[in-house]
Parts: C-alpha cells; sequence; structure tokens
C-alpha cells in the first residue's frame, strides 16, 4: 500500500503543452480513476508515473520516495509497481503461465515460491487450468486478465492500468471492471486508472479526477460528488447525456427560451441574467396533466431497457427517458404528438453559456 | 529532460548503430565520390569529364545502356507474358509452371553465361558445331558473343522480376474491374488489352526498373561473353583496368568516375521506380486474393503449353545439364558421348586440388560470418531506427539502404579505397576485406528484414517488461529478441544465399588464395579450364539449390 504524491507536474511533446501544472494526490489504499476525453493527457500522466518519460517540471513521489524530477529519475523497472496496458501487451511468444511468472523471474524469486506466486496470481484472475496456453489461444478477455495476473504477481504497491478494458466487448467490460474493483479491495493496492468511460470511472474509484483537453484536473471527488455536484459544467457534460437549456432571467423568475414558460422549480441562486440549466434524461418526469412544464411528444423510441423520448417544450427540445416498466403500462406510455406535463427531479445551473459548453465543451 | 546524460543501453546501441553505418557504408561510398570529384586536393569536375570522354569509358558507359535498355524491353515484355499467362489463363498446370519460372532466380547468371558460351560460342559451341559439322551449314547459327547474345543470357534469368511483380498485380486486382467491362459489352480480349494492363501497368513499370537496375550493374553475364567480343560495361571496365594495372592511381581513378556514373544511374531509377510505386498503385489493386476470370485458351492451350515447356527446358535445364556434363568430359571440345565421361574432373576439384577446395570453403565461410554479423548488425541498427526516439535516424535509414542502389562493384572499389592501407588497415588480398565488402553489400538486406520484424514488436510490449521489473537490456533479451527472431532468421538467409553465388564484389578483392566459388568458376574459365569450370559451376549449382530448398523446408515448416 502506498500514496502518490504528485507536484506541479508539466509535460509537453514537440512544443504542445500536455500537462501543465498538475497536483494530485492518491491516497494509500486508494481506487483512484482519472477521467477525461482522449487526447487529454491521462496516458501521458500514466507514462510518467511509470517512468517511459520524463517531466519537464514538478515531481512525483511514490511512497516516500522521490521518483521523478528534482533531479531523481528512476527507471520503470526499479519503481516497483504493476501496469496493464491498452493493448493487453501479453507477450505472443511465452505461455500464460511464462508471461505471469516473468516479474518473479526478473527479480530473482525461488522457483517454488515462484511458482506459488504465479498460481495464485492466474487463479485470482479466473484462468486456472490454462496456464499452459499460449496468447494467440486466448480470447480478447482472457488476454486481458493474463495482464492484470501478470501486473499483480509481484504484489505491487500501486498498481496503474491504462484504459485496460477499451478492447473488451460490453458485457465482459462489465464483468471485468467489477473483478478489478473486488480485487483491489481484496488486496487493498493502491490502484490509478485511467479511462476515457465514465461507467467504469464511477464503477470503480473510491475517487475521480475529471481532466480536460488542456490537461487540467477539472475535480476531484468521490463517484457521487462529480456526478451529483459537478464543479461545473464540463464535469457534468463529460459524465454522461445532459439536456443544456439556455435561460434568462426577469426579476425573481427564470424564463425558458420561448420567452413565456416560466421555470417550474426553485429559482437558483445566480446573479447573471443568464444562466444554462442542465438536467439528465432521467431527472425529467413525465406526466399527462399537473403544474410542469408543458411540452409536445417529437419523437418516443422503446430501446428494450428504457424508453427514448424527444420532447418540445419551453422553446427546445428535451431529451427524457423512463424505464421501461414504466414505458410499458399503458397509462404511462406516451406517443408520438401527445401533449404531456415536465417535472424536474434534478437541476444543475451554470453561469457557461450553451455555445461554450456544448462547442468547446468546457 | 534530467540534465545529466545517461550512459545506458540506449547510448550503446545507438554509437554501435552509427558506427558500424558509418565504417561498413558511409567511408566507402563517399571515398569514391571524393576519389572521382577531387584531384590532388581541389574539386575538378574537368578531369572528371575527361576521363568519361575517353574512347573506352565513353564506349562502356554506352554498352551498359544499350545492354541495358536492350534486357529491360525482353525481359519486360517475356515477364508480363507469362505472367498473364499463369494468372489470367486456363493454362494446364499453372501453379508447377509459375515455381519453374522462378527458379532461374536463384541460380547464378555466370554460370548460365558459361553455360551458354559452350552451346553457342561461334566456333567451339556445340549446338553451333551440330549445325556446321552435322548439318552442313556454312557457319554458326547464332554467336553469343555479341550484343544479342547478352542480351538473351541476361533476360533468361532477369525476367523473373517482372513476372513477380505482374503476377501479385494481377491476382490481387479487383475482378469486378473487369466484370463491369465484360457487363458493358466487351470481349476478353478487349478487356485485357483496354482495362487489365493498364491496371497493372505500374507493376509492370515497376518490375522493368528493377530489371534495369540489375543490368546496368550487371558484371558476371558481360564479363562471360563480352570480354572476348570487346563488348565491355561499366562494370566489367572497372574491374578490367583495376585487374591489369594492380591498383595504380589512373586506374582506381577511372573505377571511382565510373562507379559515379553508375550511382547516379541506379539513384535515378530508383528514384523512378518509388515514384511508379507511389502513383496510386493500391488504390485499384487490393489487398485481398480473388478468383479472376480467366481467359479459354481453346486451341492454343496445348500449344502455350508446349511452348511454356520448351521455354523452360531452353533455359533452364538444357544450360544446367550441359554444365554437368562438360563438367565431366575429359576433354574440353570431346563429343558429348559415354566414352568421352568421366567423373575425376569433379573428384578433382572437389578433393585434390587447393584452389578449388579453398574456393567453395572460402563462400561458404564468408557467406556465414557475413550473414551473421550482418543479421546482428541489422537488428542493432533497426532497433535504433524503428523504436529509437533518436535525432539524426533518417540518416541512418539512408545509409543502411544506400547499398541498394550502390552496385556491388562500387561497393568493391570503395572498399579496396579505405581498406588498402591508405588510413592505417591494409587487409587487401585477405579474405577480411571480402568479408568487410559482403557487410556492406548485404546490409540493406537485414535491415529490411529486421525493421518488418521489428515494426510488429509494438512497443508497450517492451514496456510491459520494464514495468516488470526487467531492465532495458533484460526486455531487449526476453522480449525483443526473440519476437523479431523470425526476421533475423530471415536476414541470415536473404544473405547467406547470394552470396554463395556471389561473384562481382569477390573478383574484385579476391587474392591468391582468397577467391570465392564465383571467382574461381570465372577463373577457371578464363584460363581455358573449361572443363574444370564447368564442373566446378556443377558443385556450385548442387550446394546452391541444395541449401535454397533446404532453407524453403525450414520455413515452411516454421510456418
Amino acid at each position: 500500500m502506498t500514496s502518490v504524491r504528485i507536484d506541479g507536474l508539466s509535460k509537453s511533446f514537440g512544443g504542445r503543452k500536455i500537462l501543465h501544472d498538475l497536483d494530485l494526490t492518491v491516497e494509500a489504499g486508494e481506487s483512484f480513476t482519472l477521467l477525461g476525453p482522449s487526447g487529454c493527457g491521462k496516458t501521458v500522466l500514466m507514462r510518467l508515473l511509470a517512468g517511459f518519460d520524463r517531466p519537464d517540471a514538478g515531481t512525483i513521489r511514490i511512497g516516500d520516495r522521490l521518483v521523478a524530477g528534482d533531479g531523481a529519475d528512476v527507471p520503470p523497472d526499479r519503481r516497483g509497481l504493476g501496469m496493464v496496458f491498452q493493448d493487453y501487451a501479453v507477450w505472443p511468444h511465452m505461455s500464460v503461465a511464462d508471461n505471469v511468472a516473468y516479474p518473479l523471474k526478473i527479480a530473482r524469486t525461488a522457483a517454488d515460491e515462484r511458482d506459488r506466486r504465479t498460481r495464485r496470481a492466474i487463479g485470482q484472475v479466473g484462468l486456472a487450468g490454462l496456464e499452459a496456453r499460449m496468447p494467440s489461444q486466448l480470447s480478447g478477455g482472457q488476454q486481458q486478465r493474463v495482464a492484470l495476473a501478470r501486473a499483480l504477481v509481484s504484489e505491487p504497491s500501486l498498481l496503474l492500468l491504462d484504459e485496460p478494458l477499451n478492447n473488451l466487448d460490453a458485457n465482459l467490460r462489465e464483468e471485468m471492471r467489477f473483478e478489478i474493483r473486488e480485487l483491489q479491495q481484496k488486496l487493498g493496492i493502491t490502484v490509478i486508472y485511467v479511462t476515457h468511460d465514465q461507467e467504469i470511472a464511477l464503477a470503480i474509484a473510491d475517487r475521480i479526477g475529471v481532466m480536460d483537453e488542456t490537461g487540467r484536473l477539472r475535480q476531484v471527488g468521490t463517484p457521487d460528488d462529480v456526478f451529483d455536484r459537478p464543479i461545473d459544467a464540463f464535469v457534468y457534460r463529460f459524465l454522461g447525456v445532459a439536456n443544456f437549456v439556455p435561460m434568462r432571467r426577469v426579476g425573481a423568475t427564470w424564463l425558458f427560451p420561448d420567452g413565456a414558460a416560466v421555470w417550474p422549480g426553485e429559482a437558483p441562486g445566480l446573479a447573471g441574467e443568464h444562466a444554462t440549466f442542465g438536467c439528465r434524461p432521467f431527472d425529467i418526469e413525465l406526466a399527462r396533466d399537473g403544474d410542469g412544464l408543458a411540452g409536445v411528444v417529437r419523437r418516443a423510441s422503446f430501446l428494450g431497457a428504457q424508453m427514448d423520448y424527444l420532447i418540445e417544450a419551453g422553446g427546445v427540445t428535451f431529451r427524457a427517458a423512463t424505464d421501461s416498466r414504466r414505458a410499458l403500462d399503458p397509462a404511462q406510455r406516451f406517443e408520438e404528438g401527445e401533449t404531456c406535463r415536465l417535472a424536474f427531479r434534478g437541476s444543475q445551473w451554470f453561469d457557461t453559456a450553451v455555445a461554450d459548453i456544448e462547442g468547446g465543451a468546457r | 529532460m534530467t540534465g545529466s546524460f545517461r550512459f545506458g543501453t540506449p547510448q550503446i546501441l545507438f554509437g554501435l548503430a552509427v558506427a558500424i553505418l558509418v565504417i561498413f557504408v558511409a567511408v566507402p561510398v563517399l571515398l569514391i565520390f571524393f576519389n572521382a570529384l577531387w584531384v590532388n586536393g581541389s574539386l575538378n569536375i574537368a578531369d572528371m569529364v575527361k576521363v568519361l570522354s575517353e574512347r573506352e569509358t565513353y564506349k562502356a558507359l554506352i554498352n551498359s545502356l544499350i545492354l541495358a535498355s536492350g534486357v529491360t524491353v525482353t525481359g519486360t515484355i517475356v515477364g508480363t507474358f507469362f505472367a498473364w499467362l499463369v494468372t489470367r489463363t486456363d493454362l494446364p498446370y499453372k501453379g508447377a509452371m509459375k515455381v519453374l519460372f522462378l527458379v532461374p532466380f536463384m541460380l547464378p547468371s555466370f554460370i548460365g553465361a558459361l553455360a551458354w558460351k559452350m552451346l553457342l560460342s561461334p566456333r567451339s559451341g556445340y549446338i553451333n558445331r551440330f549445325f556446321i559439322e552435322t548439318l552442313g551449314f556454312p557457319g554458326p547459327i547464332f554467336d553469343i558473343y555479341t550484343y544479342q547474345g547478352i542480351i538473351l543470357v541476361e533476360t533468361m534469368y532477369l525476367f523473373p522480376f517482372v513476372f513477380i511483380q505482374v503476377c501479385g498485380a494481377l491476382e490481387r486486382m479487383d475482378p469486378t474491374l473487369e466484370e463491369s467491362a465484360r457487363i458493358s459489352g466487351a470481349d476478353l480480349f478487349t478487356i485485357t488489352r483496354k482495362i487489365t494492363i493498364p491496371l497493372v501497368a505500374p507493376s509492370i513499370l515497376s518490375g522493368a526498373l528493377l530489371i534495369m537496375l540489375y543490368s546496368m550493374a550487371h558484371f558476371g553475364t558481360v564479363a562471360m561473353l563480352g570480354i572476348e567480343a570487346g563488348i565491355y560495361n561499366i562494370p566489367t571496365l572497372i574491374y578490367e583496368r583495376i585487374h591489369q594495372s594492380a591498383g595504380s592511381f589512373a586506374a582506381i581513378r577511372t573505377g571511382t568516375v565510373l562507379s559515379t556514373v553508375l550511382v547516379i544511374a541506379a539513384a535515378l531509377i530508383i528514384w523512378l521506380q518509388n515514384r511508379v510505386l507511389s502513383k496510386g498503385r493500391y488504390q485499384i489493386i487490393a489487398g485481398k486474393s480473388f478468383r479472376p476470370t480467366e481467359i479459354r485458351l481453346r486451341g492454343l492451350r496445348l500449344p502455350l503449353l508446349a511452348f511454356c515447356i520448351a521455354y523452360i527446358g531452353f533455359t533452364i535445364v538444357l544450360p544446367t545439364t550441359t554444365i554437368f556434363l562438360v563438367g565431366g568430359l575429359k576433354t574440353y571440345g570431346l563429343p558429348i558421348a559415354v566414352e568421352n565421361m568421366t567423373f575425376d574432373n569433379y573428384h578433382h576439384i572437389l578433393f585434390e586440388w587447393d584452389l578449388t577446395r579453398d574456393a567453395i570453403w572460402n563462400s561458404i565461410g564468408l557467406g556465414l560470418a557475413a550473414a551473421l554479423i550482418t543479421m546482428f548488425a541489422g537488428v542493432i541498427i533497426s532497433y535504433v531506427i524503428v523504436k529509437m526516439k533518436v535525432p539524426g535516424k533518417g540518416m541512418l535509414e539512408f545509409l543502411g539502404m544506400l547499398p541498394f542502389s550502390v552496385p556491388g562493384s562500387v561497393i568493391a572499389l570503395g572498399v579496396i579505397l579505405a581498406w588498402s592501407g591508405k588510413y592505417g588497415v591494409n587487409i587487401y588480398n585477405t579474405i577480411w576485406i571480402i568479408l568487410v565488402a559482403y557487410i556492406a553489400r548485404y546490409m540493406a538486406f537485414a535491415l529490411k528484414a529486421n525493421s518488418a520484424a521489428l515494426e510488429q514488436v509494438h512497443d508497450s510490449l517492451v514496456e510491459a517488461a520494464r514495468a516488470s521489473g526487467a531492465t532495458m537490456w533484460q526486455a531487449l533479451r526476453d522480449i525483443v529478441i526473440p519476437l523479431v527472431r523470425p526476421g533475423m532468421v530471415a536476414a541470415f538467409f536473404l544473405i547467406f544465399l547470394p552470396a554463395l553465388r556471389e561473384l562481382t564484389v569477390s573478383v574484385l578483392l579476391y587474392g591468391p588464395t582468397t577467391r570465392t566459388i564465383g571467382v574461381a568458376i570465372y577463373t577457371l574459365n578464363e584460363d581455358g579450364e573449361t572443363v574444370y569450370a564447368a564442373a566446378m559451376a556443377g558443385v556450385a549449382l548442387i550446394i546452391i539449390v541444395t541449401a535454397e530448398v533446404v532453407v524453403k523446408r525450414v520455413f515452411k515448416i516454421e510456418k
């Protein structure tokens, strides 16, 4: 178990600043996820942590040890970490057992000890019985497990995972993310996980750090924090599909873009005249009547697990969703062209313009 | 970047790569240009022009051009025709034919030239004698010591360049292109003329330029057949000058000037070829194999099959048989009949005669050594070029690939300039100078094979090893080397096999005890020991073909 401390880290490639003055602390035994769009520099940060690249400025400490910056430059093989790569990087010329045993072989672990730990690691990832297989005889998910076992076998205090589930199909991805979480909790190791998939991030993290395209950390917090209490529109948008509506304040009331419909809920404490109101499809509750915002259903699509609606209301088009149990109930199902009332169970207000949120995503 | 410079594995590899390429490739080639352009320490173009305008050098330039153009035209026609025949028609035994048409690639052309000399030399050639003595012709029916003769023999050995390229293109071509023309009402011969040939034109052109490149720099056939009639091309003239004058200044100078011209011509051809290849060739030709519509030959089917068999018999079987039969004659000139045959020649060159025995071991030893050294050097240099992010690696790549465009005679001359004592090391007349030249000559082969293999080794495989606690060196040993081994093996044989039949380089560098197989055959023939030359050529053919077959087998099993 070990903590990671990053102070003032900067890195440029070919004149392009990828990371700029980044600070981050990951506690010992924590499962930390770096979430960001592709190209935001999260993989660069990972490579700096692993020691494949050197920072231009700033320091990295793993535990109490300074590993990069301030004159220190500990090579990857001396940082004592495990790493799982996006493309698995399972060595194609070695069997499953040889792949997993390699870190122990390099560390000159005694043969019987090596066998025991190799077998245990293979068992931990559920590959027992496949020790003699070559990687070409394994499925993508199995190769991913080999990579995971290889990273775990030397019992590293820090495990780095670089989008390891990207290349897996949806079912396997779901299964693996719970397994990784379970292993992390069972072994109590510190995990830093890089991904652009907010579902994975939410599922496996104790804390999430959301990065933007410019390599800045926008928010660091628990999954609840970043999902429900986003610090800004970028974080909100990045964590899931959302409706953004440009609102205008007249006195104490907020008006929808049609200039007539009035915001039905509690008014946000914003001083400006313009603001953006955001809500997620599931935040919208549909009713036949009541005192919600009046709207017309423009499109209704049944997607199995949920019912997806496009609704015109207040001069904009909302995306709304209800779960399929309700959708299958004829009393609560809306057809195209029907009128309805919208109530907002959750809402976020930002003082950023809609165009800036959706255009630049920041 | 940390300020301190670390001296570790990457720096060692980079240093080695630069050192190998500079010593083996850059220095010899630069010395050629330097000696060609500088006279007494100053740049002197006028003197270069003077050398070029001498009658003999000028003639050699023209001859190289005539021969190369002739071979290119005939080779392209022959290659394209046979390629079309084995890919697009219902010719019987197409598969076997395709393999047979590639056989000339593994046979050394100077041995073929030797055979044709024995068959078609105007006075003593067996075919000519048969026509004059038995059929009562007034004179020889064909004189091989002519431009036509040389072009004919070179064509037999170089047409596969076009054949391979065109076969590949025809096999990969999307058949819908032809089918849509068919639906528009065109018959198959119109389609071939109007659609197929224009579409494969880039492949034909690229193969043609390869033929030109090789023919321009070709030594063996011209030396065997041309010198007798006073036909010199650039490589044979370089050889003649260097040999007659035993390395005098004027000879070396003529050699370097001719070499410079040759290098420029070769560079031009390679540049043209790259342009042809980059011109959207793969847009019309898909990557996968299709089953193209076959043209029915109908009544021409059997005559064309007979023609192919005759061609193969005439260009492969006849010369090869001639070599073995003449090698078994008691004296050259005797009719080929059982009572004139003996195994003594073979016994003599294999077990008694130092000259030929040494030559065989020299060739095998040189081939093995050059292949091993170049293979390992190739891995290091390819690694630096493909995997390391260092400045100047473009220069390394250029240097490594340079020998592709530098003809063998030029490399040999450069090696003479660099390694005969002028710069502290004198290995002239020893086996080492040939080894050095082979390393330079075959470096590009090793780089190609190893680079291709290294491209397949994703960076993350090495990084995964580093993250597992392996040092750079351990990662190279445990991950990179095992994964590029197939590329290394390929490089080894890509070098060993041609080195076995090499003549152009070693003929300029051999000393009294350092003949190679090629040199032994060549000098025996020059000395009039035709029977021994033939016997030696027969032994060489057996060694070469055995090596080729064994290698192909081993590779098949590995796959």
